[in-house]
């Protein structure tokens, strides 16, 4: 019971976080002091206490769109297994469920986005589900090599068996799927290599420019459940880079949180090394995060039988 | 260890691809150096007893494919001046469908094989195939003859990690031979490059066709 209270707070409160520890790393790359790491916290307050602007070409859609991602995300939330911790919700064949909760919330995003009649959105929600395209096939197959690996539709035990002493014969598919995942997560995220979350410039921008026309509370929405989709996506992608456990269960949580800042960390030198990649050559990426999983996947069936 | 194997030449299969789907040579020839580091690694798994022709093997394994030759290289990308692959015969993204293509051929054909008993859990027979079908479809789709080069070092460290296979049947010598003619061939290709672009200002291979004196 413990477990699951500490579960939904630490995905409620931490992934704010996550992305302020991401700009202090890109911040001290670039010679600055940066922001508070807390600032993405004040911003959504900030957000929250504002008033909002309705279009009037704009019907439910466009203010669902913001409240299904979120709820979406907070449910994909429940069903990973945080740590060692099982997840609160766990049935057989939650992993499709989870798959397409991510699904649903692009569809409500790339909706609202139509919704507001704009062209500019509507060129934003295109790149957006032309991209997912490519990289849901590639969460598939990490899944399905997850899967089989463990033997399990759960996500719950797909996830601890990595964690196990198992990992360690399956070291080799599970280093092209950790690739793979990592890529489908910088994606799905928005994050540089594919997107750039602070650039403004309307011909490269893929997620900023759907949600241009929402504003004070539902935006602030957005950016809260755009951090809690990078924290449910890396609490995911840890279980395969770093299993490891604490012989003190309770361990198991503080270990978690240095984890996934470790992983913001990571994210945050990989976006200030790299350069943002041209529009055209982003399916280069995630078709070759599509090989790496569906590879795995080819290796795992042939080698490890 | 067979599982470090089976990591390592996993890796040694995605820096395959990596050089397959990048246009900047030097970072085709870091992660062609970085392969040369890993590969230095194999004799040392593969062995049961750390002998000394192992460790005089690894040794050379990393230190001509890690260190020297890509340090040949880079010097001849510097004095020549070029930075990127501009438009090969086949693009990027087909050449990393083609060489993903090539690795699931490998696996698939090395499944077939007759091999010996030892053989069969580890990933060392086709990665050795995919590896030279990387080298050759690097060496035949792109233009620049720098990049041909580096798609020759990928062939031979395929070769390489084949004869790993036979570490204990076949001398060291024979090893040590072919390291050194990869080494005067690619020190060769690299002063030729220097001087083909002092005189002529290109790289392309197209174009050398018709050199004249």
């Amino acid at each position: 019971m413990t477990d699951t209270i500490i579960h939904i707070f630490l995905l409620l409160t931490l992934p704010p976080l996550l992305l302020g520890v991401i700009n202090k790393t890109k911040a001290l790359f670039a010679g600055r002091k940066g922001p508070p790491v807390l600032q993405l916290y004040y911003d959504i307050i900030k957000l929250m206490r504002k008033g909002m602007v309705l279009s009037r070409t704009t019907t439910w859609v466009f203010i669902a769109g913001p409240v299904v991602t979120l709820a979406a995300v907070v449910l994909a939330g429940m069903l990973i297994p945080i740590g060692q911790f099982d997840a609160p919700i766990a049935f057989a064949g939650d992993l499709i469920f989870f798959a397409y909760l991510f699904g649903l919330a692009r569809f409500f995003t790339t909706a609202a986005a139509l919704d507001t009649g704009s062209s500019f959105e509507g060129m934003g929600a295109a790149r957006e589900v032309t991209f997912a395209c490519l990289s849901e096939p590639a969460l598939f197959f990490a899944l399905l090599v997850l899967a089989k690996i463990s033997g399990s539709l759960k996500l719950t035990t797909m996830l601890h068996s990595s964690t196990s002493a198992f990992s360690v014969a399956m070291a080799a598919p599970l280093v092209l799927v950790s690739i793979g995942l990592f890529i489908v997560l910088l994606t799905e995220t928005c994050r540089i290599p594919v997107d750039d979350p602070n650039t403004h410039l309307e011909l490269t921008m893929i997620h900023e420019v759907m949600v241009l026309d929402h504003s004070g509370p539902l935006f602030g929405i957005i950016l809260y459940s755009a951090a809690m989709k990078l924290f449910v996506l890396g609490t995911v992608l840890l279980h395969i880079i770093t299993p490891f456990q604490m012989n003190r269960m309770w361990l198991n949580w503080p270990l978690f949180i240095v984890e996934i800042l470790g992983l913001a960390i990571v994210i945050g030198v990989v976006e200030s090394v790299m350069a943002r990649l041209r529009m055209r050559h982003i399916p280069y990426l995630l078709v070759s995060a599509l090989l790496f999983c569906g590879f795995s996947f080819i290796l795992l069936m042939r080698y490890y039988k | 260890m067979t599982n470090l194997l089976n990591t390592i030449l996993v890796t040694i299969l995605v820096m395959n691809l990596f050089a397959l789907g990048t246009s900047r040579i030097l970072a085709v020839t870091r992660v062609v150096a970085a392969q040369g580091v890993l590969l230095g690694f194999i004799p040392l798994l593969v062995h049961k007893s750390l002998v000394m022709p192992v460790l005089l093997m690894a040794a050379a394994a990393i230190s001509i494919k890690a260190i020297l030759i890509p340090s040949i290289i880079v010097r001849a990308l510097r004095d020549a001046q070029i930075k990127h692959e501009v438009k090969p015969l086949i693009g990027f993204l087909p050449s990393i469908i083609l060489g993903a293509i090539a690795t699931a051929f490998a696996l698939l054909f090395a499944g077939q094989l007759p091999l010996a008993g030892n053989h069969y859990d580890t990933l060392l027979v086709p990665t050795a195939i995919a590896t030279v079908l990387v080298g050759f479809i690097q060496l035949v789709t792109r233009y620049k003859a720098i990049s041909q080069v580096i798609g020759y070092l990928i062939l031979e460290n395929g070769i390489f990690i084949f004869s790993m296979l036979l570490v204990e049947a076949m001398p060291l010598i024979v090893e040590m031979g072919v390291m050194l003619d990869l080494f005067v061939g690619i020190f060769v290709t690299c002063i030729i490059i220097n001087h083909i672009n002092q005189a002529f200002s290109s790289m392309d291979t197209r174009e050398l066709v018709s050199l004249k004196e």
